[in-house]
């Protein structure tokens, strides 16, 4: 396996090891379970020891339960809970054993991912609706807000609690998984070829960083090498994806800050940047052309795209100089939502989140994939950690987004863009990519008969969700929903 | 403050003259469903039907008495090109075709013949011509969906100037435009949704997820589309139909504009 290494390790082990990585700067990533064989279940630990070391991988078998590492690392707790639910694993010392994935109504015959539950048959979820919590302090003066799953606009769906005295939120509690559609168990038993497409719809405004992460991942479980160009091309349309995104971005926060020639504006760009995206590959989500060992086919970007980005980046500057030189705006922004960097680290905060908290980390730069070792990212971070932080971060990766496309357009190298592969049966892989929301996961598991047996998405708004009501205790009502634009979550990815 | 009027004001027209008049309906390049051509079908060729995700090409059982060796949903049509690279023979093409908003399910199945090409319901809907209100619920999508539907009220498409708008309350609306394959979770709220609407009120399905179930159809969490749940008016496949796409089949809906698909084939 490429550029991650697998241990095996004990029950009793778990914690001292967990610890000591923690010690030495290291970084827990994920945790998922899978059956390698179906009387036997594994749980899987990603662990990072910092840029440019190999991901590391601990392996643990059980039956019946682990201890739990959540007080240890506790961005693992949402991992745990999810095994819990959808393998029926229990951990020790859990500091919230409450569903996670499935809700309260939900009568799963067994956990849906173990191998006798049986195959298309829907969890019965009971219809009526679910009582509320009740307000668990005893002053009167507290209400409870319950928000959602239906909102308004056009939005995702997840509902939202909110317990309040007045203008102040005391605690607020986001009820995520209305959208959970089981997308890990459609890989189960395919070919790894017909995996694409569906990574490409996991979460629909991060097709190319989901299907990357997916394609990288077989390869890696493959040893298939790509060919360069094909290489450039993935970069180039990774930040492709992370300009529309964030052009979205600013057009939603002008919009909650109600500044709405802002709120035009990036809309505007969005669906220029949509509409190059639709000359470059045929769609505007960027779907159907990346595959395991290369692309589907060539793209043309030469001649024209470095141009249409030279626009853009004019149109962006002075955008961007207008929303920060708009006092009514920044007012809304700076110190609103902040996220300390412990509790970003702790709580396992990514992408331009945790990099307007002061965590330096990307994985672009720290473990280079596709072609980003030949064109580097410029990487942005700041220390606020306040909305505004976040809004800069992600107004200096538009800017080098554009740069390093337009790099490597300068040397995009010719030549094919497809390698034959071959599926080595038995075999795992681990992939990932820096989606324009931090980062995502894939981990592949190929059994005996060359087809998938299990797939781990790891999503960047999975772990940004876990932090974000960080930043909403202890808040206000007004600066909720430009706390929440700030953050640039997706549920879709989040909920799979 | 004054700066943000004088920025608005200097960046001139940005809004597309389509539909309203001809022009560009910022859909240039853009890889729409596969055209079927069964003429161009070679015989004991299935490649097509082996790669498809979602079924929406079949072969057809021998004893069928229509033409063409495929059965072609484009209601389950998820528009990844798959078949189009694997077919030998040109049968399955590429096309730019996006407008696939139609009245009735069975127009999106491939028909020699074309099909009926959906009844015009103009005297149930009367007063419903000018403006419309629409309420959204997301029904365990990707997100794809939402974002072209997002992309609808940005000042390239404004579809505010077609008197179409997105309203909060269910209470407001005239139609429920849904998205998703319908999760278990969210059947409930979906139901509850429409079930606050005033009557008379329609249902649109868009997406591939909406219509048929789409990549997400089934297993132990996804529902397979609106199919059963709730009364469907329009069906627009796409994944995701792309913003033209949705305001063609919301002008459709108010008898706007034609119908531009019949039995799975756009009506020249």
């Amino acid at each position: 396996m490429m550029d991650a290494a697998v241990r095996t390790l004990r029950s009793d082990e778990l914690i001292g090891t967990a610890e000591k990585l923690l010690a030495a700067g290291g970084r827990m990533q994920m945790a998922y379970a899978w059956y390698p064989r179906a009387s036997e279940l594994e749980v899987r630990y990603v662990a990072s020891r910092g840029s440019q070391s190999p991901f590391e991988i601990w392996r643990c078998e059980t039956n019946q339960f682990l201890p739990s590492l959540a007080n240890t690392a506790p961005l693992l707790g949402w991992y745990e809970r999810e095994i819990s639910d959808l393998f029926g694993l229990k951990f020790e010392g859990h500091p919230q054993p409450q569903r996670l994935v499935l809700h309260a109504g939900a009568a799963p015959v067994a956990p849906p991912l173990t191998p006798n539950y049986p195959r298309d048959v829907p969890v019965r979820v009971d219809q009526t609706r679910q009582p509320l919590p009740e307000v668990a302090i005893e002053e009167k003066d507290v209400q409870l807000l319950p928000f959602g799953p239906v909102r308004a606009d056009v939005l995702e769906s997840a509902a939202f609690l909110f317990f309040y005295v007045g203008e102040t939120i005391l605690h607020y509690h986001p009820q995520l998984f209305f959208k959970h559609r089981g997308m890990e168990r459609r890989f189960e038993g395919l070919s790894p070829a017909r995996g694409v497409v569906i990574a490409e719809r996991i979460s629909g405004v991060g097709s190319v960083a989901h299907a990357l992460a997916y394609c990288q991942a077989v390869e890696a479980a493959s040893n298939c090498i790509v060919p360069t160009r094909a290489r450039f091309l993935r970069s180039i349309l990774a930040e492709m994806e992370r300009l529309y995104n964030h052009l979205h971005y600013f057009g939603h926060l002008c919009h909650t800050t109600t500044l709405k020639v802002g709120e035009a504006e990036g809309k505007l760009l969005e669906e220029r940047a949509k509409q190059l995206n639709t000359r470059l590959t045929g769609s505007r989500l960027l779907r159907s052309v990346l595959a395991i060992g290369g692309l589907r086919r060539d793209l043309a970007p030469e001649g024209w795209l470095h141009g249409e980005l030279d626009r853009l980046r004019a149109a962006f500057g002075r955008y961007a100089k207008q929303m920060e030189s708009t006092a009514s705006h920044l007012d809304r922004l700076i110190t609103t939502g902040k996220l300390d960097q412990q509790t970003a680290f702790d709580q396992g905060a990514t992408g331009p989140v945790e990099r307007a908290s002061g965590v330096d980390r990307d994985l672009r730069r720290d473990h280079p994939y596709a072609a980003y070792k030949e064109v580097p990212p410029l990487v942005a971070v700041r220390d606020a950690g306040d909305a505004h932080a976040r809004a800069q971060v992600r107004m200096a990766e538009v800017n080098a987004s554009i740069a390093l496309i337009q790099c490597a357009l300068e040397i995009l190298p010719r030549g094919p863009v497809a390698v034959a592969y071959n599926i080595r049966p038995k075999s795992e892989g681990l992939g990932w990519s820096e989606s324009p929301r931090g980062t995502l996961f894939y981990s592949v598991h190929v059994g005996g008969d060359g087809e998938l047996m299990r797939v781990k998405i790891k999503s960047p708004s999975f772990s940004n969700w876990r932090v974000f009501p960080f930043t909403v205790h202890d808040s206000n009502m007004m600066d909720y929903a430009i706390n929440e634009a700030s953050f640039g979550l997706t549920i879709a990815g989040c909920d799979r | 403050m004054p700066q943000w009027t004088l920025f608005g004001l200097l960046k001139g027209k940005q809004t597309a003259p389509w539909p309203l008049r001809d022009g560009a309906d910022g859909q240039a390049g853009f890889l729409g469903m596969p055209q079927y051509h069964p003429e161009l079908c070679g015989d004991g060729c299935q490649a097509c039907a082996d790669v498809c995700p979602t079924k929406a090409i079949t072969m057809r059982a021998a004893e069928s008495a229509s033409a063409g060796r495929l059965d072609v949903d484009y209601g389950r049509c998820i528009v990844c090109q798959l078949c189009t690279e694997a077919c030998p023979s040109g049968a399955m093409a590429t096309s730019s075709d996006w407008a696939f908003g139609v009245r009735e399910r069975e127009d999106l199945v491939w028909q020699t013949n074309g099909g009926k090409g959906g009844d015009v319901h103009a005297e149930a809907r009367r007063g419903f011509r000018r403006s419309l209100h629409v309420r959204h619920v997301d029904a365990g999508s990707c997100n794809g969906c939402e974002s072209e539907l997002q992309a609808l009220n940005n000042p390239f498409y404004n579809l505010h100037r077609l008197g179409i708008f997105f309203t909060a309350s269910p209470r407001f609306a005239d139609l429920l435009l849904v998205t998703g394959p319908v999760t278990q979770t969210m059947l409930s709220p979906l139901r509850a949704t429409y079930e606050a609407m005033a009557e008379p009120r329609w249902v649109m399905a868009v997406g591939t997820c909406a219509v048929s179930g789409g990549i997400a159809e089934g297993g132990y969490a996804s529902g397979r589309g609106l199919e059963g749940v709730l009364p469907v008016d329009v069906y627009l496949p796409g994944c995701p139909p792309n913003p033209a796409a949705i305001i063609q089949a919301l002008l459709m809906f108010l008898d706007r504009a034609p119908q531009r698909v019949k039995g799975g084939q756009l009506v020249k």
